[in-house]
C-alpha cells in the first residue's frame, strides 16, 4: 500500500487514520529554530464527517486510503441496503448499509444523483443532491388562500421524512426542499 | 504523485513576489546595510559551501558535489565561518546571504533563505536584545517589546513547568495537541514551544533563558539557563541569538553530545568542525550573536503569512 510523508501531506489527500478513511483538511509544518520539525493536520473522517487533529513529527508517514468520490443514482431500497448506480454509463451497482445512507435516505425515492464516496470500492457516505422534489404523502388540510408568512404545520413526504411547511400546503403537493437544512423552499406543483 | 516536485509544471514561470514586494524588499536590504554603517559593524561574505556543518540535532544540512573534493555541505548559517573571522582578530561584523536546510518547507519555511547575522564584540544577550529591537525597528517600524522566559511562555499558555519538574504534564499537555503517545518529553517540549510562538498574537516579544538543553551555542547563565534569546513578532519566529559560548571544551563537549542525540534519533551521521573547534581554542573574543530570517521580516513588513511572497522564487518555482 502507498504511503505518503509528512512533506507530501496537503488538503485533499486521503490516507488512514486509525484505521478510517480521513481527508486532509489542512497541514502546516512548524518548527523552532532548535527544535524538532512537526506537521500539523487536520483530518476529516470521511465515515463520521468529525475533525480530528494530529501532531506528526517529520518523516512519519500514513498510508494512503483508497478513497474515490463519485455521483451515483439512487435507484431503490429492499430495507437492509439502498442501492446505486454509476452515471459513467457502466451501469455497475453498489450497495450502501442504513448506516452510510442513515441521512441521505429522508430525502431519496430513486434516480436521484448523490455524491457517493467509496472506500475501497464500497460506499462509505452518500450525500443527496442539495435539492429534491418530493410529494407530500399527508398532512393536515390546507387553508386556501393563506399564503401569509409564519404559520407552518407538519407535512409527511413520500420518502416518509417529515418536515415543516406552510399552512397552505395540501396532499399531493410537490415540494422543492433543500436537503442541507432540511428545509421547505417553494411549491412546485399544487 | 508528489507535492515536492519542483518540476511539476514548466508554464509556471513567473515570481513568487510581486514586483512591488521585491522593491519593498530592496529598500529593507538597504535599510539594513545603512544601519550597521552607521553603527560601524563591517559587512562580511563567507562560504556557502564547508567542509563541515553543524552538529545541532534539530538541523539537517544538505550536501552537494564538487569532482575530486570531499562533498562539501551548504552552510545552515554562516555562525562558524563568522566566529573563524572573530577569532582571527575581525570586529564586529554582519553578513546577508543565503543558507540552506533540508526538510524544512512550509508556509513560514523553505530550504533556501536569507540570513542576517551579526556579532557585537564585548555584547551580552541584553544589549543584543536591544540592538536587534532598534533595527526591527527601523525595518518595521517603531514599537514596544515584552521579554518573557521560556518557561514562562510555556506555562502561560499550557499551565504546565517545563524545567524538568513535571514532564508528565508537558507530555499530557503535547498529546492534547494531537503529538502520538510514542514521542519523549523533548519533542512535546519543543512542540509546545512552537505552538505557543504561533500563538503569541500581534507583539513584539523576546523569549528568553532557554534550558541547557536548548542552549545551542550560548552560554550558560548566572540564572543556570542558556543566555539565548528569541524574538517572535506576531507568533512567528524572527530571531535567536546567543551570549556567545567561548570556553571551547565545553564547545566540543556539546557537540559531542548533539552527535550522539543525532545518532539516537536515527538522523543524518556528521562530524565536528575541527576548525571551529581550533579557532574557539584560539579564542573567540567576548561576545553575542544573532540570526536573523530576512525574508520573514520582509513578510511581516509586506502582511503577507506566507514567506514565499516576500521572495524572487521560492525553491517550488526555483
Amino acid at each position: 500500500m502507498a504511503t505518503y510523508s509528512t512533506n507530501e501531506f496537503r488538503p485533499g489527500l486521503k490516507v488512514l487514520l486509525e484505521g478510517d478513511p480521513c481527508s486532509i483538511l489542512a497541514s502546516e509544518f512548524v518548527k523552532p529554530g532548535k527544535g524538532q520539525a512537526f506537521t500539523r493536520v487536520k483530518f476529516r473522517n470521511l465515515k463520521t464527517g468529525r475533525v480530528w487533529e494530529r501532531t506528526y513529527r517529520s518523516g512519519e508517514s500514513l498510508e494512503a486510503a483508497d478513497v474515490l468520490e463519485t455521483q451515483m443514482e439512487f435507484l431503490y431500497s429492499d430495507g437492509d441496503f439502498w442501492h446505486f448506480m454509476n452515471t459513467d454509463g457502466s451501469f455497475e451497482q453498489k450497495a450502501a448499509s442504513l448506516t452510510v445512507v442513515s441521512e441521505a435516505k429522508s430525502w431519496l425515492l430513486g434516480q436521484e444523483v448523490c455524491n457517493v464516496t467509496l472506500w475501497n470500492d464500497e460506499p462509505i457516505s452518500v450525500v443527496a443532491p442539495n435539492f429534491v422534489e418530493l410529494a407530500v404523502k399527508e398532512t393536515d388540510p390546507g387553508i386556501r388562500g393563506d399564503t401569509a408568512q409564519g404559520g407552518t404545520k407538519p407535512a409527511t413526504l413520500a420518502t416518509g421524512a417529515t418536515i415543516k411547511v406552510p399552512l397552505f400546503v395540501e396532499i399531493g403537493d410537490v415540494l422543492r426542499i433543500d436537503t442541507r437544512t432540511g428545509e421547505y423552499v417553494n411549491r412546485v406543483k399544487a | 504523485m508528489s507535492s515536492t516536485d519542483i518540476r511539476s509544471d514548466p508554464a509556471d514561470w513567473r515570481p513568487a513576489a510581486t514586483i512591488e514586494a521585491l522593491r519593498t524588499r530592496a529598500r529593507m536590504l538597504r535599510a539594513t546595510r545603512e544601519f550597521f554603517a552607521d553603527r560601524g559593524v563591517m559587512e562580511v561574505q563567507t562560504p556557502v559551501l564547508g567542509a563541515a556543518t553543524v552538529t545541532d540535532p534539530a538541523i539537517d544540512s544538505m550536501q552537494t558535489d564538487i569532482p575530486g573534493a570531499r562533498r562539501p555541505y551548504l552552510q545552515t548559517s554562516p555562525e562558524y565561518h563568522m566566529k573563524r573571522l572573530l577569532a582571527a582578530g575581525a570586529p564586529s561584523i554582519y553578513q546577508i546571504g543565503p543558507v540552506f536546510r533540508a526538510g524544512e518547507q512550509g508556509r513560514w519555511h523553505n530550504p533556501e533563505f536569507t540570513m542576517l547575522e551579526w556579532y557585537r564584540l564585548g555584547f551580552d544577550a541584553a544589549s543584543l536584545m536591544d540592538e536587534v529591537a532598534d533595527l526591527v525597528d527601523a525595518l518595521l517600524g517603531p514599537a514596544a517589546y515584552e521579554r518573557q522566559t521560556y518557561a514562562g511562555l510555556i506555562d502561560d499558555r499550557f499551565g504546565v513547568e517545563a524545567n524538568g519538574a513535571d514532564d508528565a504534564a508537558c507530555l499530557e499537555a503535547a498529546r492534547e495537541l494531537g503529538l502520538g503517545c510514542d514521542a519523549g518529553v523533548e519533542a512535546a517540549l519543543d512542540l509546545l514551544l512552537a505552538d505557543a510562538i504561533a500563538s503569541a498574537g500581534v507583539r513584539r516579544l523576546f523569549v528568553t533563558d532557554f534550558p541547557r538543553r536548548l542552549a545551542a551555542l550560548a552560554r550558560i547563565g548566572t540564572t543556570g539557563n542558556a543566555a539565548r534569546f528569541e524574538l517572535v513578532l506576531d507568533g512567528v519566529e524572527v530571531a535567536n541569538g546567543y551570549h556567545e559560548l567561548c570556553d571551547a571544551d565545553e564547545l566540543e563537549d556539546r557537540m559531542a553530545a548533539d552527535i550522539l542525540r543525532r545518532r539516537a534519533a536515527g538522523g543524518r551521521e556528521v562530524e565536528t568542525d575541527r576548525r571551529l573547534l581550533a579557532a574557539q581554542r584560539h579564542g573567540l573574543p567576548e561576545c553575542a550573536g544573532v540570526a536573523v530570517g530576512f525574508d520573514r521580516l520582509v513578510a511581516l513588513r509586506l502582511g503577507v503569512t506566507d514567506v514565499s511572497a516576500a521572495m524572487a522564487f521560492d525553491w517550488k518555482k526555483a
